[in-house]
């Protein structure tokens, strides 16, 4: 369908209007791609500012987000020593290809992969409830006060996309595959930055991009309903030249470039080759894995794979045996499969949730060998991206209870993220009744710092 | 496989439709719009747009009013048999006995609470922080205040002056409902809700002057799982952050407030906010009704009301503000004044004339339905219900399976649609968080995602309606009366015809085709 532009207007009504459009929304609003498109917000980040950071080094962010909180003992932070009641049955932790790094039996193809792990064993914020350790988690912002500040993949779709003229076809943050709701809020910054959670499930074919692909209607009804569509939109075609509806139409042009264009082709898992598919395992995470490095190839800056089912309070360890051989699987294919692409060094890989869990397991009922909430001290991994890899960053104590040495809180993380995105972490946020807000905390706000990774960039 | 040949003719069709004109079909062109009857408000705004050589648009018709209507009051679709009897119905003053029906629906109350939750940042977690037994409890309180038609100055007053638990007196929530609860920024919460004033505009010492007001609200716990009290606490003090002083209780207009060691400060601001004197707080009021009911305020934004942001109609404001004070605070009579008026019941669609004018009110101003509205009214015409539910926190909040989305409590229990489609997230109370504007997502779900593909295709009121309607004339009748609210033009009649009657594609597959074309039109998707 061609772009029919006001046509019934005259040229002269148009430049009235336009200006007019323009001193009301500001002459970038007329440019933007409007992906998400909705509120514009003043412009951010004065030049002076982003210079004080070194180039780039990485382009995009993976992020594993582990929902619920898993458990550092039984993955990247082994206690061997601590005793049956901290480690239960995984108390054989194994050596990695890094000399010296040893990680929880149960992910020996990751421990094939230590080289290029970074893997941080002194998180920390200390908080336990879900809700407010992933807003600290996933906004490196303290709760309190009337901001709701956003979540990395917020800023990142900001900073390395619309601000920085992305011009993807897909939207510049996407969730693999439900979206995290009140977790990945775009906060203040408001609808355009919230995420597009693709729904479906990667394993299954076809899979059913939320929205994208509609299992059971054909290419050709598709098009046959749009013409019915477009035959009786009677009302719209006679508020042509209204501001809202000729955005509408805009929009509804972008839509179809994704559902009949080749916009939505980047989801179709079934153009990779399938022993590949095999490597990432035929698992729904496993192949959210490939579709995150098949997103990031073609340029989409932030990808959350939002993968659930680390809550385990009950009957922790069976569900370890289920889970933990299927994230082993997928994320080592991710990182090997980056590599081969060439993308792992401009991609950061960031594997964590909330917080850990209880060193020690509870055996009592109801629990019967669970694990509760551990936000004094949890592991977090970042591999690529400019993070060097086979290296430990800091350590919990002889029972991973607390830190022992070089704390890091999320916010440090985020900005260490930040920079090596070439995104100043002292920059400013826009903030929609101007307030001035930096990206991260400093010490103004009274947090704790054990400061950016510098170790490891 | 349909016959390419049928869509060919729906196409030539599109031509035939585009070329019928305005709405204007219906009794919309039977007056010049820009008589008044007398009635106040079109006498200021006809007499505006005079000034400013604009013509208004054309009254709409019965059948836009009458969706219009139950769209803008009660936030709900008129069902079928309502659009029929009020089509059918010849009695000259049926708009207005509309109006004062639609004033008096449950849903009304459902609507107005949800508006007024927005406001008032009604949400479990970030940043009010509410937790989900103090949320239930406000919102019914909001949601009974609204029903009865509570006078607005009392409604402000228990909401300022309350004192007691949370979950037994829970209008002491609205102190609860603040980031952190520090007289400043209550004080701007304050404001802002009931002022239409934002204080980061006003000089530093009138804006202590006031957090000095709520310097004695004081907070604790007991030993209920999430109880908080909120009373007044004598010993309760504000220092002021410049000069360390202990800060004095000034009203914002200047004054300072005469009072005691045992007075409350609260009881004294309530007093001095809703006086009829007080220009600030009927002046708020009306303007945001105006604002939710056509789509712009007078003085816009609707809370950044100061002496450089003054109100496009100056006379009106002030007329509306003479009447709500005159009626003892009754909102109900404000509602019916705008509802009347010509200017409300204008067409939405521009002339060539006036098609720039986005502030003079010369038309209806089109909006896209708001998130909640837009899916009850899905769900209303598939007969479908959504899920909501929330683990988070505890405890845990299980919602019916008919819940309205409209009449959700918490600004925290959300859905990936509510999401998509702006929903406010009630973290900062002001109007702007509510965002209508239209994206490629929201077009992507309508046209193509699962959930209202589902909805529409397993949907058994549709598939009743499909087979009790019988005949193809019929189904495509039915479906614009459920769906636009409205009987389809002879030229839309044919179009959908030529399209159900396409080869390869049996009834029920048309009907669902159509069906989703039209809940795809921007006519469905907007109000106008």
């Amino acid at each position: 369908m061609k772009t029919d532009r006001n046509t019934n207007s005259d040229g002269i009504t148009l430049t009235r209007r336009d200006a007019l459009r323009v001193g009301l929304y500001g002459a970038a609003g007329l440019m933007l791609p409007s992906w998400l498109g909705l509120k514009l917000l003043p412009a951010s980040a004065p030049a002076e500012a982003a210079a004080a950071i070194p180039a780039p080094k990485a382009k995009a962010v993976i992020q594993i987000w582990m929902w619920g909180g898993p458990s550092h003992l039984d993955t990247f932070d082994p206690k061997p020593d601590a005793g049956k009641d901290y480690t239960g049955p995984f108390d054989k932790p194994i050596a990695t290809n890094v000399d010296g790094i040893q990680i929880g039996q149960m992910l020996p193809l990751l421990a094939k992969q230590a080289d290029k792990l970074a893997i941080i064993r002194s998180m920390t914020h200390g908080i336990n409830g879900h809700e407010t350790a992933s807003y600290v988690t996933q906004t490196g912002r303290m709760p309190g006060g009337r901001d709701v500040f956003p979540s990395v993949g917020a800023v990142v779709s900001l900073k390395k996309g619309y601000d920085a003229g992305y011009k993807g076809l897909v939207p510049p943050y996407i969730v693999v595959t439900a979206p995290q709701g009140r977790f990945s809020e775009a906060g203040f910054l408001g609808l355009r930055y919230k995420p597009f959670a693709t729904g479906g499930d990667p394993n299954k074919t076809p899979f059913a991009v939320e929205g994208i692909v509609t299992p059971g209607i054909s290419p050709q009804r598709q098009q046959n309903r749009r013409q019915l569509l477009h035959a009786l939109d009677t009302f719209g075609r006679r508020m042509k030249g209204n501001r809202l509806i000729d955005k509408a139409d805009a929009d509804e042009r972008e839509a179809y470039e994704m559902i009949l264009g080749d916009a939505g082709k980047v989801f179709d898992l079934s153009q990779e080759d399938p022993a590949l598919r095999d490597q990432y395992g035929r698992r729904s995470f496993g192949q959210a894995c490939l579709l995150a490095r098949r997103l990031v190839q073609r340029g989409v800056p932030y990808v959350t794979i939002n993968y659930k089912g680390w809550d385990t309070h009950k009957q922790h360890f069976p569900a370890m045996r289920q889970k933990l051989p299927e994230l082993d699987v997928g994320m080592s294919a991710l990182l090997q499969d980056l590599s081969d692409h060439g993308l792992l060094d401009s991609t950061i890989v960031w594997w964590g949730g909330e917080f850990g869990r209880t060193p020690k397991v509870k055996w009592d009922a109801p629990w019967n060998g669970g694990r509760g909430h551990h936000g004094k001290v949890f592991s977090t991994v970042v591999a690529g991206g400019g993070f060097q890899g086979g290296q430990v960053i800091g350590a919990s104590d002889a029972r991973g209870v607390e830190v022992k040495d070089r704390p890091v809180y999320p916010w440090d993380l985020i900005a260490s993220m930040y920079e090596l995105l070439g995104i100043d972490p002292d920059g400013t946020l826009p903030h929609p009744q101007g307030k001035i807000v930096r990206l991260t905390p400093s010490a103004v706000d009274g947090v704790k710092s054990g400061g950016r990774l510098r170790e490891i960039m | 496989m349909l016959i390419i040949a049928a869509i060919g003719a729906s196409v030539a069709m599109m031509t035939a439709v585009a070329a019928e004109g305005p709405e204007a079909r219906g009794a919309d062109r039977q007056r010049p719009a820009a008589e008044t009857d007398g009635n106040r408000i079109d006498e200021l705004v006809f007499g505006k747009l005079k000034e400013l050589g604009i013509e208004p648009s054309a009254l709409c018709s019965d059948a836009v009013f009458l969706r219009r209507v139950y769209l803008d009051v009660i936030g709900t679709l008129p069902a079928p048999r309502d659009v029929r009897g009020f089509l059918a119905d010849k009695s000259p003053d049926k708009r207005s006995a509309l109006i004062d029906e639609l004033l008096e629906r449950d849903e009304f109350a459902d609507y107005w609470a949800m508006k007024w939750c927005d406001i008032l940042r009604v949400k479990s977690e970030l940043p009010s922080n509410l937790w989900p037994n103090a949320v239930q409890a406000y919102h019914r309180w909001i949601r009974t205040a609204i029903r009865d038609n509570m006078p607005y100055d009392r409604f402000a007053r228990e909401l300022l002056t309350s004192s007691g638990s949370n979950f037994r007196v829970p209008q002491v929530n609205f102190y609860r409902a603040v980031g952190q609860k520090k007289p400043q920024e209550i004080a701007d919460v304050v404001a802002l809700t009931f002022m239409g004033a934002r204080t980061k505009s006003w000089n530093a010492g009138r804006r202590a002057g006031m957090a000095g007001l709520f310097a004695k609200v004081g907070y604790k716990t007991t030993a209920e799982w999430k109880e908080e009290i909120v009373y007044f606490d004598p010993a309760g003090e504000l220092l002021n952050p410049t000069t360390g002083k202990p800060q004095a209780p000034v009203l914002p207009d200047g004054t300072e407030a005469a009072l005691s060691a045992a007075d409350d400060p609260r009881v004294a601001f309530a007093d001095w906010l809703v006086a009829p004197e007080n220009p600030w707080f009927a002046r708020c009021i009306v303007n945001r009704i105006w604002f939710w009911l056509l789509g712009r305020g007078i003085i816009h934004e609707v809370d950044d009301i100061r002496p450089d942001n003054p109100p496009q109609n100056p006379e009106l404001l002030a007329w509306l503000e003479k009447e709500l004070v005159g009626q003892a605070f009754d909102l109900k009579h404000i509602y019916r004044l705008i509802l009347n008026s010509r200017t409300y019941q204008l067409s939405a669609e521009h002339t060539p004339e006036n098609i720039d004018d986005e502030v003079n009110f010369s038309h209806y101003t089109v909006r896209r339905l708001g998130a909640e509205v837009l899916i009850d009214a899905i769900c209303q015409i598939t007969g479908t219900t959504e899920s909501y539910t929330s683990r988070i926190p505890e405890p845990h909040t299980f919602i019916p399976a008919n819940q309205r989305s409209i009449a959700l409590a918490d600004g925290s229990i959300s859905s990936p649609f509510l999401e998509t489609f702006g929903r406010p997230p009630r973290d900062t109370g002001y109007a702007s968080e509510r965002n209508n504007d239209s994206s490629p997502a929201q077009r992507l779900h309508l046209l193509n995602s699962t959930h209202i593909h589902q909805k529409i295709r397993t949907s058994r009121k549709l598939g009743q309606l499909i087979k009790r309607a019988g005949r193809r004339p019929q189904i495509v009748r039915a479906l614009y009366i459920t769906i636009l609210s409205r009987r389809p033009t002879a030229a839309e009649e044919k179009v959908a015809l030529a399209y159900l009657q396409s080869d390869g594609l049996n009834r029920r597959e048309g009907a669902i085709d159509l069906a989703w074309a039209l809940l795809n039109t921007k006519e469905f998707m907007f109000r106008h």
